[in-house]
């Protein structure tokens, strides 16, 4: 099973996609520098004397990265999806499966490997930015989180679901229909935290139902939000309530419920899949 | 001798096609059993059947007495697919290290240059796949099934992008394996090659085996022809028993002999009889 990883690991890291990523992501992460160096200079000016109860590096801080920390899943998202999204179906087309799978190693543990591969790269690569986000940001204006770690860690998690429906979406279909379906139902995810959001805002419970409801089937998104939520947990005040807006989706605690199910979503995408797999005529 | 592939009552359908419809066959151990057939006559999927890649609809399949697909059969055997690549950007080294530890295959370096010898590409070992041609990657991946000694291989078309001499090189291979006791199932188009290397030939069309025997009882006589003075002759019953007393037949009535062939009609005579 270890070949199997490193083979998807090595897989990963040589495709040209890997090396795009790469770049984009330190083109943003420059672009980021520069604008989050602004945010905190600008929001300094702006807030003036009796705006006290408003720490402007808070804002300025707690705001930013948490459009970073948008950006971040999205990267790490489409990052995922592209490096699973032909596992099964695209690689048993290519002929590259096929070798693979008569070996002693069995499907299932073939999946799973090839799974974790992908996942240990997505994880990897999300922690990275994250905390080079999060290293700029100190640097920039002082600012740290409530939380450091924990927000970082459920963005990877986010990014894992988002890699186990790729896999599961590589079972069935070809790659170019998995790779569009996957991220239509990651922006399905982002939209319902958003009408969630709209939902809040004007006090209306249909929306933040329909909203709750879609964390369950899609809980990319609340952790997510989670994450976005931990960024400021000790924040109270008008400070507190300015940062729950957050860019899109605000910020909600998913309670220990919602982090569960998260896992248990998880084991239930992942069993579909090796279901499906150990039935499929390669 | 022991079989080490056994197939009985063989089913398959994909939706309403009934890709095999009652296949039995046997590959006893040492043996070479060409399998041959036109397009579309369940030559693959049979393959696929016995190393777990696809699953049968009916029947039974055993790989060294174990069911096929089963860890215990795929340890068993070696598979080249019909269509198969191996990541462009490995070596040929890389893909049997690959192989070595998937098979759990105690072979190490040596192995390795030993295949690549066997196959007829010593000095590749590190090239790159990607640089390879497609003859080149179809020894690689004899190689590659040859990784971990396995008693069985299993070959779907493995010289169908070889050139005469690297043909020449797979018949030589084969040749050797049947001396090391492997058995090959061979699923091939090419006629001569079969003829030439095979134990046992089992021809299938329409998902059903149409004809099996050994090339010699597949060949069937087709009679004696005898050059004369006057022209050829035909004999279309007769055998090579008859041969003097044809001949004796001619002399006596005033012919003039030059030469006597007796008639065996090839495998492919054969083939095309029962799958047209």
């Amino acid at each position: 099973m270890i070949a199997i990883v490193g083979y998807g690991l090595r897989e990963s890291l040589r495709r040209k996609m890997f090396a795009v990523v790469l770049v984009l992501t330190l083109g943003f992460l420059a672009l980021y520098a520069w604008g989050v160096h602004a945010a905190f200079r600008d929001t300094r000016s702006f807030v003036g004397p009796g705006q006290e109860a408003l720490d402007p590096d808070v804002l300025a801080g707690a705001i930013v990265f948490g459009l970073a920390m948008f950006a971040i899943l999205f990267l790490g998202s489409v990052l995922a999806v592209f490096l699973t999204l032909n596992v099964v179906r695209g690689d048993a087309e290519a002929g590259l499966l096929q070798p693979l799978v008569v070996r002693p190693i069995g499907r299932v543990q073939l999946l799973l490997a090839r799974f974790a591969g992908a996942a240990g790269v997505c994880v990897a690569y999300v922690l990275a930015v994250y905390f080079a986000a999060l290293g700029i940001t100190h640097w920039a204006g002082g600012w740290w989180p409530d939380r450091v770690v924990s927000p970082g860690i459920e963005l990877g998690a986010a990014v894992v679901l988002v890699a186990a429906l790729a896999v599961a979406g590589s079972v069935a279909l070809a790659p170019i229909a998995n790779g569009i379906g996957t991220l239509m139902v990651f922006g399905a995810g982002l939209m319902a935290g958003l009408l969630g959001e709209i939902g809040h805002a004007i006090h209306s419970q249909k929306l933040e139902h329909i909203s709750h409801l879609a964390t369950w089937f899609l809980p990319f998104d609340a952790l997510y939000e989670d994450a976005l939520h931990r960024l400021t947990v000790d924040t109270t005040g008008f400070a507190g309530f300015v940062l729950q807006l957050g860019p899109f989706g605000g910020s909600h605690r998913a309670g220990s419920s919602l982090l569960l199910w998260s896992a248990v979503y998880l084991a239930l995408v992942g069993g579909t899949a090796l279901l499906a797999f150990s039935r499929r005529d390669l | 001798m022991a079989a080490v592939l056994v197939a009985r009552g063989l089913r398959k359908r994909y939706g309403r096609t009934e890709a095999l419809a009652g296949v039995d066959v046997t590959v006893e151990e040492g043996q070479l059993v060409g399998l041959l057939g036109p397009n579309g006559a369940g030559k693959s999927t049979l393959v696929k059947i016995a190393c777990g890649l696809v699953r049968a609809s009916a029947g039974t399949v055993e790989v060294a007495g174990a069911p096929a697909g089963s860890a215990h059969a795929r340890r068993a055997l070696g598979y080249l697919a019909e269509l198969f690549r191996f990541p462009s950007w490995m070596s040929a080294d890389e893909v049997l290290t690959l192989h070595q530890r998937l098979a759990a295959s105690p072979g190490g370096a040596a192995e390795r240059i030993e295949l690549l010898e066997l196959v007829g590409l010593p000095d590749a070992r590190a090239t790159r796949v990607g640089s390879m041609s497609k003859g080149m990657q179809q020894r690689l991946g004899l190689a590659q099934a040859l990784v971990g000694a396995p008693p069985l291989l299993l070959l779907d078309e493995p010289t169908s992008a070889l050139d005469p001499a690297g043909r020449r090189i797979v018949r030589g291979l084969l040749e050797r394996l049947r001396e090391r006791g492997t058995s090959v199932l061979l699923n091939s188009h090419l006629l001569s090659e079969v003829e030439l290397v095979c134990d046992h030939v089992v021809i299938v069309d329409h998902g059903r085996v149409v004809a099996a025997g050994t090339p010699d009882e597949l060949r069937r006589q087709g009679g004696v022809e005898v050059e004369t003075g006057g022209g050829t002759r035909r004999f279309p019953d007769a055998r090579r028993a008859d041969v003097p007393r044809l001949v004796r037949e001619l002399v006596a009535a005033g012919e003039d002999v030059y030469e006597v062939r007796v008639v065996a009609s090839s495998l492919e005579d054969v083939y095309l009889e029962v799958v047209e």
